[in-house]
């Protein structure tokens, strides 16, 4: 599934984005199950906050992490996102 | 309580709590022991609170209410609020008996995440036989207002020989429902569902039809729901990886307060499972006998001990190797590799037996307190 590139990106209402003290890690829950997140993961999805659209999610990240040539990793990591249900489009 | 240094003990993620061995519901495969009818006791709602902070500081982090009917709690929403406030990510494994529009707005505010709603049939008739009450047009309002309300929806269908023929209108029935999720859980054979399996267990032609109807709808609804179908082990030559080890992962509370690895351990002999009113979580979960007894594999016996294969299934579930061998500590005797795996082939045939006469002898064993007491006497 590919990302459109002008709309806002928002995360799933029916699933939940929660540090996880134990395990030291961000999650994604939903019903009955959980995935780990690795903290680049986790920073892309907590910009997805309905506010912004990938280039901004690009930008935001690229300036807070001081560097540049994230896009390609953001996109493909948004795409699966897209694909589990874990964010939303419209 | 020594001697079990050696081995790396995991934190809890997943807890379920039954709450209530009460239900309105009389599944003839329900998962609750035969003989359920002689725990009266439940636990506090104190206590219940209690129980879920430990194991929250602990790392469970998946919590499912469940029963019984866990609606018959009148404290639901208490426990539902507290778990909220501990960062609970909260399951309602509900029939859906008795659940109202105004409680289902209660418990979103209460912060409840989910709601899982059984089905037992795609016909009115074939449920309500099946529940042992009329239900089905009130589950499906329940399933409807569950969506309303902003909840995901997991409908869930046991599948056993009854209503597996339903396959394509299970399937078509939650499409309409707008599910979410749907599982389809093919019958575990344990509890009242062993005592009924000949006239529950389908046959392999039965069961393998079906799970192409469902593996062929899975890619038509992919992006709407997503269809979770828990296989039928006894058709499998490898046996599954129960509770994903034990003493990993899982932790279940019994009404009466009683923490046990999974939620058939009860049954197995021995273990001394404990009691949450005397112990603390911590203490249940990396001290006791009944937690560290099928921990690690030093307890694997032959064909286990040597192989390759035992990191994945853990030998299998050590409740139905009990059941159906009488021996807790064996493989799991689907697993093809079994010197017990007959036992599968017998069960089987004489399941398949059963389905081929025009009437049958024996009736189903309905879930009710009548038939419980009944068991209880028999193994007293």
């Amino acid at each position: 599934m590919a990302i459109n590139p002008d709309q806002i990106i928002k995360f799933s209402p029916t699933h939940r984005l929660q540090w996880e003290e134990v395990q030291q890690k961000d999650v994604i829950l939903y019903p009955e199950g959980m995935v780990e997140l690795n903290q680049s993961s986790a920073e892309i999805l907590k910009l997805c906050d309905g506010s912004r659209n990938l280039e901004r999610i690009i930008a935001d990240l690229e300036q807070k992490f001081e560097t540049t040539g994230l896009k390609d990793d953001i996109t493909g990591f948004l795409e699966v996102a897209l694909k589990n249900g874990w964010i939303q489009q419209h | 309580m020594a001697g079990y240094n050696n081995i790396k003990i995991t934190p809890p993620r997943w807890l379920l709590a039954e709450l209530t061995y009460a239900c309105p519901l009389q599944c003839p495969y329900c998962s609750n022991p035969l003989d359920y009818a002689k725990y009266q006791s439940e636990l506090s709602t104190d206590d219940w609170k209690r129980v879920l902070t430990e194991a929250r500081k602990m790392g469970a982090v998946q919590l499912g209410f469940s029963g019984g009917e866990p609606l018959t709690r009148q404290d639901l929403p208490e426990l539902v609020r507290h778990a909220r406030e501990l960062g609970y990510y909260s399951n309602l494994i509900t029939s859906g008996y008795g659940l109202t529009e105004d409680k289902i707005i209660e418990l979103k505010q209460a912060g409840l995440d989910h709601i899982q709603v059984s089905i037992q049939a795609s016909s009115q008739e074939l449920n309500d036989h099946l529940a042992g009450t009329s239900s089905y047009f009130h589950k499906k309002e329940v399933a409807h207002l569950v969506k309303k309300h902003g909840y995901p929806m997991v409908l869930c269908v046991v599948i056993h020989r009854e209503n597996i023929h339903q396959m394509p209108q299970i399937l078509a029935m939650a499409e309409e429902l707008e599910a979410d999720y749907l599982e389809l859980a093919n019958t575990q054979y344990y509890g009242w569902a062993h005592a009924n399996r000949d006239l529950l267990l389908p046959t392999q032609e039965q069961f393998k039809a079906a799970e192409q109807i469902a593996q062929a709808y899975k890619e038509k609804v992919a992006g709407k729901m997503k269809i979770y179908y828990v296989v039928p082990d006894f058709y499998e030559d490898r046996p599954k990886a129960c509770m994903n080890g034990w003493g990993t992962t899982f932790l279940t509370i019994a009404p009466d307060g009683v923490a046990l690895p999974c939620h058939s351990a009860r049954d197995l002999p021995g273990l001394d499972c404990p009691d949450v009113k005397a112990f603390s979580i911590e203490q249940i979960w990396n001290e006791s006998k009944a937690f560290n007894f099928f921990r690690g594999q030093d307890w694997m016996q032959e064909p286990c001990r040597s192989c390759d294969e035992k990191d994945k299934d853990f030998g299998g579930c050590r409740c139905q190797a009990y059941l159906l061998t009488g021996d807790m500590y064996g493989a799991d005797p689907v697993c093809a590799k079994s010197p017990d795996h007959h036992v599968i082939e017998q069960a089987i045939a004489s399941a398949e037996a059963t389905a081929k006469m025009t009437v049958t002898e024996k009736p189903l064993i309905f879930r009710n307190s009548k038939n419980s007491r009944k068991f209880s006497t028999e193994n007293s």
